[in-house]
Order: structure tokens, then C-alpha cells, then sequence
């Protein structure tokens, strides 16, 4: 899209534009090229000797088990964060679509999450679930379950997964809520006549229509539990109990900060680069396709 | 806004018009609590909490723990208080979404109301980061930051953060939708791009303006990753990062209601910041994305 009336001059837009493309190629383009670079020399800790290793940085890590493991606990993370955060999100939104009194209140309060730090988060669910004092952590224990997340793999990543995907009910109900109140009345009316009941106009009419918000929140949600959840896993099982928890972008922080492994570290951004641009370019693909046809 | 949109055939023909009142209070529930603990948590004794199951009833130590988390912090933050790294996080929080929405404002200005040449690459530029969150290129950014000497400085807090088309994109969208009128209407009075854009693009963007700065701020806020890399000194702790170090190894020796305290500060900001805006907030996130 452009626009017809426009202003002449160079000088004015090159001023505005200086502050924005010097940021962005100073903090962003620079580092982001850094990487591509970074990945394929090998570097010593002090930074002293570099040299050029084509893709061994990317063959060691594709042969580690332990970065293989990582990617699986990504996705299985992503996707169990995803679905757990969208079907609580649809299920409260339409709940809201159909209460007619204190439709705000239940709207303010379930939004709450957003605004938390998912550091503060994991810090939140981490009091909740500890094994000795937490209140559903020693709950679980008196009934019998032996409950400890600090131990045993499994549970540190069901812990995670709550804590990630309670923080993201919010969002994914308020964009839920707002597809839902777009769905023409007339629609679910006209199906109501034909006697369809409200079991059949969800799945029917309301369900294939909230699709695209569907696929839309899917995508962010993925990338939320990918890049915005180290915060939760550092807080809450330091990727562990032996890398039970260890999603990417904790071992690209853990192998570049603490490990200060650099050449690995950036290969492993590159992945992730790679991962980002591929949901995205996905995530235009269906938004382009959508307003062709509807 | 939901309540008047419902026909009233579909309102009250409901047998069992309770069932989402029951799913929705289940729902705030299951957001509450555990805000509620760290909240009852935060006004009982370390004693009271390693007792289980810990109570569900609020001592009365509140306002003894938070001044003690304001004020001295724990050992763990070796007497650095909270309040400090609450200033710290606000310097950070604001410098991002003021700093964000300065940036972008005349950058989108530039790229829709004008022609020039390398427009289409300026374009691209700006809005290839939108691709990449500030985690993936996270050391070779630090690497900059050293360079440039911003480690353990409010620039070097904020700047990487601010380097995000989101803001510009939104502003390029809106510019769109202003008329070609109003802007012929405002040269023929003699108006120049420049007098256009601060009496008239920017006033008309305040909706806008104030939705971004709610995201920003509670973005800046929030962050973690960063923080963690670009600070060392304790006084440029962030709360968000302090809270990390009170918790250490997250045993017994923890004090856990001073951590419990100082969650509830970490939260009080943008949760006032999102409730006091929620209209323009709601908007600006919405309709961006749609």
C-alpha cells in the first residue's frame, strides 16, 4: 500500500529515518551478521585466535546428543505450552462471549498473567510446587505421589509447562474473545433456527471461523515458549534435573556465557534464526491465503 | 460490550446460564492463586511458610517484610534493596517504550510520507528484525555492547531492546490510513512535512502511542535474558534479576517471604500500568496483529 499525497525532500526523511536505522544496524544487522560470522570460525575463550571451520560448528553440534535431546524438549515444550495456553484461552474466551453480566471484571482479571515477568512466573510456580514446603507440592506428596520436580525430569518439565502456559491464557483469551465478537450474530442465529444446538453451532460455525486466530495464536505461542520462557526455566529447574529442561535457547546462553564455547553458541543462534524465520514466513503464508479468500 | 452484542433470543433462551460463570470464576481461580500465595506468603514469617502445608490466611507481617525487601534486600543481594532495582527496572521500562516510540515515529513518518531514494532498503532494514527476538543473536549483541562500553549502563540496558520494527510497523500502518485529503488540505494551508508531522501525524497517533507504550513498558519490565548478560554491578540490578539472586539454591535457607514480597513488587507496576490503560492496551494489541 502506498499513499498519493506525499511531501518532496531528501533531507527531512534521512534525518527522521538516522536515529532508527542506526539502532537497528548497530544492535540488530551487526550483531545478527556477528553470528552468521561467528558460526563458521572457531574461536579461542580469550577471543586471542579465530579461524575459519566452514560447518564444523554446525556437524559437532547436530552430532550431540545432548543439542538433539534439547531440540526435542523445545518442541515438545513449545507445542505442550501451546495447546495447553490455547485450549484454556478458547475455553474461558467463549465462556465470556456467552455471560452477559461481569463480561469486564472477568476480562481484567484473567488478563493479569500478561503483565507478569515470566521470570516472576516460574519464581511463583516454583513456591507452589516445592516438594517440602510448597502448598501443592506437599499436597501432592500426601497423597501419596512421590513428587519431587527437582529430582525427576518429567515433572521439572510439567512444572515449566504450567507456569509458561498460565501466563499466556491471558493473551490467547483476549484474541480469542475478540474473534469470537466478530463472528456475525446472524450466522449462529440462522443455524439456531434450523435447530442446530449449541454443540453443533460451535463445532460447525464458530470453530472453522476462529481458525486463522487459531493458527495466528499457535504460531506466537511457539515462539513465546521458544525465546520468552528462559526466565521460567532458569528460575525454576536451571534446565535441569541432567537437561530434563534444557530448551535451545538456554543451552545458547549456557553454552556461550558459561561454557564461553562462541563459534557453537552462534551456529546454535543461526538454528534458531532459522526456526524464527521459517514459523514466520509460515505464519504470512496463512495470513496472506486468508485474506484472499474470506 | 459482550452482554449488549448477544440477541436476546440466544441470552435468554439459556438453560444453564450459570455454566460459564462456574468455568469463568474456575478460570479466576486458576489465575489468582498463585498470586494469592506469594501474596499471603509475603505477610507470614520464613517459620510459618516451611511449615506444611502453609496456611492459606494472612499473617500480619506484610508491611515488616516489604519494607525489609525495599529497604535491605536479603543476604543473598548483599544489602542491596529492592527499591533501588525497582528504580532500576522503571529507568529500564521507560527508556524502552519512550525510547521505541521516539525511534519509530519518524522513521514510519519517513517511509510513508516520503519518496527518496533506498526507501525499499531503509524498509527492509527496519523491518527484517521483526523476525529476530533480541534472545537468538544474544552474544554477538552483548559483544557490541562491550564494545561500545554499555555494559552496566541504562544504553546498554535499553538499546538492544529498542533495536524491534514492531512499534515502526504499527505507526507505518496508521500513517496509511490518514487521509490524502487532510494532507493536501494542510500543504495548500502551507503546511510543511515537518509542522504536518507535530501538529498533525503525531497528535492523531495518540491512541496508538498509548497502546505501544503499555506493551513497551511492560516489556521492558519484564525482561530477563538481557538484563543478565549486560549488567554485573549490583547497582544496576533490575528487580527482576535481583529476585533471581534472592533465591539462590530455592532450599530452606531461601527467605522465601522476602522473595514472596519482593514478587508482589516485581508485579505491582505493569499490572497498575495494564489496569489503569486497559482500553488503549486491548486495542493496540488486537488490532496490530489482525
Amino acid at each position: 500500500m502506498e499513499r498519493r499525497a506525499i511531501f518532496a525532500g531528501r533531507l527531512l526523511p534521512a534525518l527522521l529515518l538516522t536515529p532508527q536505522l542506526t539502532v537497528t544496524i548497530v544492535f540488530f544487522i551487526w550483531p545478527a551478521a556477528q553470528a552468521l560470522l561467528q558460526s563458521v570460525r572457531r574461536e579461542d575463550a580469550f577471543g586471542l585466535s579465530r579461524h575459519f571451520v566452514g560447518l564444523d560448528n554446525f556437524a559437532a553440534i547436530l552430532a550431540d546428543p545432548f543439542y538433539l535431546a534439547s531440540v526435542e524438549i523445545s518442541f515438545v515444550f513449545g507445542f505442550a505450552v501451546a495447546v495447553l495456553a490455547l485450549a484454556l484461552g478458547l475455553l474461558f474466551a467463549v465462556m465470556a462471549d456467552r455471560v452477559v453480566r461481569g463480561a469486564t471484571f472477568y476480562k481484567t482479571v484473567l488478563l493479569m498473567p500478561y503483565a507478569i515477568a515470566p521470570a516472576i512466573a516460574g519464581v511463583l510456580w516454583l513456591f507452589l510446587f516445592n516438594p517440602s514446603f510448597g502448598i501443592v507440592g506437599s499436597a501432592l506428596r500426601r497423597i501419596g505421589i512421590d513428587w519431587n520436580f527437582l529430582l525427576d525430569g518429567r515433572q521439572a518439565l510439567l512444572v515449566v509447562t504450567l507456569a509458561a502456559a498460565w501466563k499466556q491464557i491471558g493473551y490467547n483469551f483476549l484474541f480469542f474473545l475478540a474473534g469470537l465478537q466478530a463472528i456475525p450474530k446472524s450466522l449462529l442465529e440462522a443455524a439456531a433456527l434450523d435447530g442446530a444446538g449449541r454443540r453443533r453451532r460451535f463445532w460447525r460455525i464458530t470453530f472453522p471461523l476462529l481458525a486463522p486466530t487459531s493458527f495466528f495464536l499457535l504460531v506466537v505461542n511457539i515462539v513465546y515458549a521458544f525465546f520468552d520462557t528462559f526466565g521460567i526455566i532458569q528460575n525454576v529447574t536451571g534446565g535441569g534435573p541432567d537437561k530434563a529442561t534444557e530448551i535451545l535457547v538456554f543451552r545458547v546462553w549456557y553454552d556461550g556465557v558459561v561454557g564461553l564455547d562462541i563459534g557453537g553458541s552462534a551456529a546454535q543462534s543461526v538454528i534458531l534464526m532459522a526456526i524464527v524465520i521459517a514459523l514466520t514466513a509460515a505464519q504470512f503464508r496463512f495470513v496472506e491465503r486468508r485474506v484472499h479468500y474470506t | 460490550m459482550t452482554a449488549e452484542a448477544l440477541p436476546a433470543e440466544m441470552a435468554g433462551s439459556d438453560r444453564g446460564a450459570w455454566i460459564p460463570h462456574v468455568v469463568l470464576v474456575a478460570g479466576l481461580a486458576l489465575v489468582l492463586f498463585p498470586v494469592y500465595v506469594a501474596f499471603v506468603a509475603s505477610s507470614l514469617t520464613l517459620r510459618d511458610i516451611l511449615d506444611a502445608p502453609m496456611t492459606l490466611v494472612p499473617g500480619p507481617h506484610l508491611f515488616a517484610n516489604l519494607r525489609a525487601a525495599l529497604a535491605e534486600g536479603t543476604v543473598a543481594t548483599s544489602g542491596q534493596g529492592v527499591g533501588a532495582m525497582m528504580a532500576n527496572s522503571l529507568v529500564m521500562a521507560l527508556a524502552v517504550a519512550i525510547g521505541k516510540i521516539a525511534i519509530s515515529l519518524p522513521s514510519a513518518y519517513a517511509v510513508v510520507f516520503f519518496r527518496f531514494p533506498l526507501r525499499r532498503l531503509c524498509f527492509w532494514l527496519i523491518f527484517v528484525t521483526l523476525m529476530l527476538p533480541v534472545e537468538v543473536r544474544i552474544i554477538p549483541t552483548y559483544q557490541v555492547a562491550a564494545d561500545l562500553r554499555l555494559i552496566d549502563s541504562y544504553a546498554g540496558l535499553a538499546l538492544p531492546l529498542i533495536a524491534s520494527a514492531t512499534a515502526t510497523l504499527l505507526f507505518r500502518q496508521f500513517f496509511l490510513t490518514i487521509p490524502d485529503e487532510i494532507v493536501e488540505a494542510a500543504k495548500l494551508d502551507g503546511a510543511g512535512p515537518w509542522r504536518f508531522f507535530i501538529r498533525i501525524a503525531i497528535p492523531l497517533s495518540r491512541t496508538n502511542i498509548a497502546a505501544l507504550f503499555v506493551i513497551l513498558f511492560i516489556y521492558g519490565w519484564n525482561q530477563y535474558l538481557w538484563p543478565l548478560l549486560v549488567t554485573n554491578s549490583p547497582a544496576m540490578t533490575t528487580i527482576v534479576i535481583g529476585i533471581r539472586q534472592m533465591i539462590g539454591n530455592g532450599d530452606a535457607q531461601t527467605a522465601w517471604q522476602l522473595v514472596m514480597a519482593t514478587a508482589l513488587l516485581a508485579m505491582l507496576p505493569p499490572i497498575a500500568v495494564v489496569l489503569a490503560m486497559q482500553r488503549w492496551f486491548v486495542a493496540g494489541l488486537i488490532e496490530p496483529e489482525k
